[in-house]
């Protein structure tokens, strides 16, 4: 069956991982992540509550230990070898580049790497939580976002003009439609989802992409 | 001698906590929060508090029953959004939030209880964090920072920190796994969180554990907390869900 939609993102979002990496996932889309794993890749899970190594959801079964949780203070189990620390060495570790990835979502990206996800001017903020530090400080950033808003409108833009979370702080961008590289002169576009031209998503996209010669496929068989 | 800091959560409030005090309370949501403690402030009538936290636990629960009960009138955490309540009651302007991020915050509190002056720290930079902060730059040829004035224009090519104080309290309530009668702590999973770098930063510390043992139990390997910054021990609750 053809991925689509979230599942197609995350699918794609799990080829930047490495076996071994160390990654923190934002509560939502980026734990599907772990649904994709690449085969022979093997990911740690970080979880800026102070733990790695986390497995998600307990499953029927499951022996649960209700001091477990991950970041969205949810029951969590905690695998074989995994860790768990005090919240200021848990930050020191993800500010200090022990992260190998972040991955989170957004309100609104640009073409410079901007990342808007925590404030809408005119509404109560929730609050960033961890998520200033995490686009600070990890190896490399990753924000997974559909391509348009509810209402069409394009998610990734020239220059936002919302309250950020991180300045220059992405890496890369996926969405249904593709995946896009932050460079110092440009946004580029250097895949696409089957069945999806280059020209449908510049059309769906707030920021003029750089094309590259060859685009490749965000799925490979 | 190693004297018992073992006393009722009643006698630990009256004796170290008051209304208009600035309280630490770690815990993650609802892990490692020092629940019992709070309903002793609740019970003794203390409020007007100024506390200090990540979050705001979730509607009725841990923090959230300060909350609920109106005796909190400021409060500086990194995420309000598990707690409905919390978000009614600073849109209606009862509660004065500051929003700190998360990394910042334990490193405010960290400085407090450490004696340092401050730190420098990359983020919030060109956010709605950096207003009203004085920002630091690094000049590489002279070795040395500076202070930036005026409007700050966002440079990549530049190294630039948020100089971020500290925080420190007049209590902190801790929430522990284990503690021994003098007040050496262990604490569990991640309900650890906030806990141990919060126990630090305030004039007075009283931990409520999930078990009390005798001292000399505890490895002094294994102990999180030093039980010389504790200055009470109280029955905790065990955390039956999360």
């Amino acid at each position: 069956m053809a991925l689509t939609g979230k599942d197609l993102i995350a699918y794609r979002t799990a080829r930047f991982f490495q076996d071994g990496d160390v990654v923190n996932l934002g509560i939502g889309m980026p734990t599907k992540c772990l649904d994709y794993l690449p085969e022979g890749v093997d990911v740690w899970v970080d979880s800026e509550n102070g733990v790695v190594g986390l497995t998600g959801a307990p499953k029927e079964g499951d022996e649960v230990d209700p001091n477990v949780v991950d970041a969205g203070g949810k029951a969590s189990m905690l695998r074989t070898g995994g860790a768990c620390f005090d919240s200021f060495r848990s930050f020191g570790f993800i500010r200090g580049g022990h992260v190998d990835a972040t991955v989170l979502g957004a309100y609104e990206v640009d073409a410079e790497g901007n990342l808007a996800n925590w404030m809408i001017p005119g509404k109560t903020a929730a609050g960033m939580g961890g998520a200033m530090d995490l686009v600070t400080g990890s190896k490399i950033t990753i924000v997974m976002t559909t391509q348009t808003d509810k209402a069409g409108n394009p998610k990734i833009v020239e220059k936002t003009s919302m309250p950020l979370t991180g300045y220059h702080c992405i890496d890369y961008i996926v969405t249904e439609m593709g995946c896009f590289h932050v460079l110092p002169e440009g946004l580029k576009l250097f895949e696409v989802a089957p069945g999806v031209t280059v020209e449908e998503v510049q059309a769906k996209t707030g920021a003029k992409l750089i094309i590259p010669e060859n685009v490749g496929c965000m799925v490979k068989e | 001698m190693a004297t018992s800091k073992v006393m009722s959560v009643e006698e630990a409030i009256k004796k170290y906590c008051f209304s208009g005090m600035t309280v630490l309370l770690p815990g993650f949501v609802n892990v490692g929060v020092p629940e019992v403690l709070i309903e002793g402030l609740l019970d003794a009538g203390i409020g007007d508090l100024s506390v200090i936290s990540n979050n705001t636990s979730v509607p009725g629960r841990g923090i959230g029953k300060l909350v609920r009960a109106n005796t909190i009138k400021k409060i500086t955490c990194s995420h309000i959004g598990n707690n409905s309540e919390t978000v009614a009651k600073v849109v209606a302007g009862e509660i004065d939030l500051t929003f700190v991020p998360q990394g910042s915050l334990c490193e405010k509190v960290r400085a407090g209880g450490a004696g340092i002056g401050g730190v420098l720290t990359p983020t919030g930079l060109y956010t709605p964090m950096m207003e009203g902060k004085q920002v630091l730059e690094w000049d590489e040829e002279k070795g040395e920072y500076k202070f930036l004035e005026g409007e700050i224009v966002p440079d990549p090519t530049k190294k630039r920190f948020i100089l971020e104080k500290p925080l420190h309290g007049d209590v902190c309530l801790v929430h522990a796994w284990k503690a021994d009668k003098m007040g050496n702590v262990v604490y569990r999973r991640t309900s650890r969180n906030f806990n141990e770098c919060f126990a630090t930063a305030a004039d007075h510390v009283i931990v409520e554990a999930e078990q009390i043992v005798e001292i000399g139990e505890l490895d002094p390997d294994e102990i999180m907390t030093p039980g010389f910054v504790v200055d009470a021990v109280v029955q905790g609750r065990t955390l039956t869900e999360a």
